[in-house]
């Protein structure tokens, strides 16, 4: 990479050192993003970013990091502390098995965001795609929290082990204006799924139930929806203030009873 | 009903010889033996006898000895002995036959009609006694061509991507902290490390006490994701995403909630007595594509600096699946045989799913050649190498290394009982009891799994010294050194062999 080249993109407003990543490879970019935060760089700014794939990924550590524009696929994915704020869209993948850190969307998010997300938050103003947060887990005092403003498509949760997925459904589809698209939280054995509206049975998948709310279901909402309203805006009471949802699993051994043999089986 | 369903095996006692010492009621974990103290009798709960051997071995006047049941059903050679226990197992269970270790049906075995060639008169062939021997062999993406800068001395000019240093080209498979214990990890992480290879850690995480042999272990990724975590993926010598495996061709795992006790629970990094479910697909891989975004997400979350590898189950179109990985970034290519070992596995996916490894490995190195790049990326073979002539046959026919893992526990001293799934391993390697773990050290395992790596590697050099070669690297692939001894024109086609005599 060329020196100039490396001068021309990166600059400094005040605490933030600033990326343009305008007709930049991913390659390059996350280099240079690994080299000014070695360089010393707690808050970094990415401006002109276009689909650019794996930033943050793997990051160690309380860094701030903003993206204006589209942030490409698996956005933190592995990631441990950063908080990134992205003024766009984020595409497949974002937190992708992430462990800890925060990510906040102003736009909308594709597919398996939240994917096998062990820890952090991660909050979407917009909608989401398919198959979101998948396999989401929890271990000790990590719980990881997705919040969408709008809605979410099919497979939502599915194989989920832990976490909490919020889906406040404050905008709708045209095309589909359901909270939530079938198969809801299919193969869930851990965590639960708070939905802002109400649905019929017949889109739980296998091993979901539904299942009332508590206090204390309604004492975290409230506290992750104000959470929400210091991102996005809006009043964290009038969205209290419709119907919830909760999707909880039947059980935390699905397979218990699967298997066998000749053995066990008393012969 | 009464349960006709004969035992496998028979236990019997040398009355004389029997102390009452009880030591057979202790060892067993399966309860085959029982003393009624008050009575002064013994009961002997042949059905449950796995002929582990452990009680028979254990015992100090060695009274005991296990015998294949004579009671069996009249013979039938379609319905087997086997067949009608299976049905009537189902019939009294409804459910699933779990298995352990693998493939049991008699499918050909293509090594045993493959043999190798030897040097007689011209080319006369190497004493590795008296002459060096190569057996070191890197993993990992290999360069187009190697530029030098000859101005000032000599310096190599072209990047070359990361690779594993092998000195023997074995390595011991993936098998996980939860299906094997941490003294049968300890003993193959010492013994790689010694001998200058490598373990695999399986989808169970790096138990900690594993760390000071980080840069001699593979971490994996799998469809579960447990354990992921950039400090495990930086902490490893190289990255091996899990797709499928030889025992289990296109089926997830479940580890029950039951085996996921404390230590497990951390280094899964999941709530202990939960179900670990690992999917059957991996969830945001469902093409080529999302399969190369995995690959250089973690790439990029290591900095480039760990070769990562994909492993797959042999299955049918095993070819074009392994070019599309190398194609996609793979670093190596994991080949895993219908013979592959598991901890649990259904019986169905396990004895009638996926290919043998030999026709996996040739159809494989073939194809890589055909599209002019069999070195972008290694290809690893596994699943049923029980000696060294496997490895210098799977080499030959195209692999650059292989994985052990049923071999690997055989020398820890597994006996093949194929109850790894109870968690109740009598030899102390597939359990987390406490009791049982005792039964392996990890020093002794160590130097029986280095041991075995260092006789197979002295036997593959003996086998290069025969075929006139020094150096491993001229065996890889060089099929015009092995021949087929009874195998169809088909079979010797798709190997690329001849048949003996030609």
């Amino acid at each position: 990479m060329a020196a100039t080249l490396e001068k021309a993109r990166v600059s400094r407003e005040g605490e933030f050192v600033v990326i343009d990543a305008k007709g930049m490879h991913y390659r390059e970019l996350n280099e240079l993003i690994v080299r000014v935060i070695e360089e010393g760089a707690k808050k970094l700014k990415l401006i002109n970013v276009n689909g650019q794939r794996f930033i943050a990924d793997g990051l160690r550590g309380e860094y701030y990091i903003e993206i204006y524009g589209v942030a490409g696929d698996d956005l933190a994915a592995f990631a441990n502390g950063p908080t990134i704020v992205v003024y766009g869209d984020v595409q497949d993948g974002a937190g992708n098995t992430m462990n800890a850190g925060k990510i906040v969307v102003h736009g909308n998010g594709t597919d398996i965001i939240g994917h096998s997300m062990r820890g952090g938050k991660i909050f979407v103003r917009g909608h989401v795609g398919y198959r979101v947060g998948i396999h989401m887990k929890e271990y000790r005092e990590q719980v990881p929290v997705l919040v969408v403003g709008g809605t979410a498509g099919d497979f939502l949760g599915e194989y989920m082990a832990g976490g909490r997925i919020i889906i406040l459904g404050l905008e709708r589809l045209e095309t589909y204006p359901e909270i939530v698209g079938d198969w809801l939280a299919t193969g869930i054995h851990g965590g639960a799924i708070y939905l802002r509206d109400t649905i019929e049975e017949d889109k739980l998948g296998y091993g979901a139930k539904f299942e009332e709310l508590t206090d204390e279901d309604y004492a975290f909402l409230r506290r992750e929806i104000e959470e929400f309203c210091s991102y996005f805006g809006g009043n964290a009471e009038e969205i209290m203030k419709a119907k919830f949802t909760k999707v909880v699993p039947l059980s935390h051994r699905p397979f218990a009873a699967m298997y066998s043999d000749s053995k066990e089986a008393g012969h | 009903m009464v349960r006709n369903f004969p035992p496998d095996f028979v236990v019997r006692v040398d009355k004389e010889a029997c102390i009452n010492c009880l030591r057979c009621v202790r060892e067993c974990p399966f309860g085959v033996h029982e003393y009624d103290k008050e009575k002064k009798k013994w009961k002997r709960h042949h059905e449950k006898c796995v002929a582990c051997l452990r009680c028979a071995y254990m015992c100090p006047t060695q009274a005991i000895s296990i015998e294949r049941s004579p009671m069996e059903y009249s013979p039938h050679p379609v319905w087997t002995n086997r067949v009608r226990k299976d049905i009537k197992t189902q019939a009294e269970t409804g459910s699933v036959i779990l298995t352990a270790m693998g493939n049991e049906l008699p499918y050909l075995n293509y090594f045993d009609h493959l043999v190798l060639d030897a040097c007689q008169v011209t080319n006369p062939s190497i004493d590795p006694l008296r002459e060096p021997m190569e057996l070191r062999t890197y993993l990992g993406r290999k360069p187009e061509k190697v530029d030098l800068d000859e101005y000032d001395g000599v310096e190599l000019k072209t990047k070359i991507a990361p690779n594993l240093k092998l000195e023997t080209p074995i390595m011991f498979a993936h098998m996980s902290y939860g299906s094997i214990s941490i003294e049968a990890q300890l003993s193959m992480a010492r013994a790689a490390k010694e001998v200058g290879t490598y373990m695999g850690t399986g989808e169970g995480g790096m138990h900690r006490d594993l760390y000071p042999y980080a840069d001699h272990i593979i971490t994996q990724v799998a469809s579960g994701r447990f354990a992921v975590h950039e400090e495990y993926l930086k902490r490893g010598a190289a990255i091996e995403i899990k797709i499928g495996q030889g025992a289990k061709p296109g089926i997830g795992g479940h580890l029950p909630g039951t085996k996921v006790t404390a230590e497990i629970s951390e280094t899964r990094m999941i709530p202990e007595g939960s179900d670990a479910i690992s999917p059957a697909p991996h969830h945001d891989i469902y093409s080529i594509e999302d399969l190369s975004r995995l690959i250089y997400a973690l790439k990029e979350a290591t900095r480039y600096k760990k070769p990562v590898f994909v492993k797959i189950a042999a299955v049918h179109n095993v070819a074009p699946i392994a070019v599309g990985i190398i194609r996609a970034g793979a670093d190596a290519v994991v080949l895993d045989g219908f013979r592959g070992g598991t901890g649990a596995a259904p019986q169905v996916h396990r004895d009638h799913h996926g290919i043998p490894i030999e026709v996996a490995i040739a159809s494989v190195d073939q194809r890589l050649r055909e599209e002019g790049i069999r070195h972008w990326g290694s290809i690893i073979a596994s699943g049923g190498i029980r000696s060294s002539a496997d490895v210098a046959k799977a080499i030959a026919l195209g692999a650059d290394a292989v994985y052990i893992g049923t071999a690997a526990l055989i020398a820890l001293g597994c006996t093949v009982c194929k109850k790894c799934y109870t968690g109740k391993c009598p030899w102390g390697i597939a359990t987390q009891v406490p009791e049982l773990r005792k039964r392996l050290n990890p020093d002794e395992g160590a130097r029986r799994a280095a041991n075995l790596l260092k006789a197979w590697s002295h036997e593959l050099k003996e086998i290069l010294g025969a075929l006139g070669l020094n150096s491993i690297e001229s065996l890889r692939g060089n099929r015009d050194r092995l021949r087929g001894v009874g195998l169809s024109d088909v079979d010797l086609e798709v190997l690329g062999v001849k048949p003996a005599g030609r």
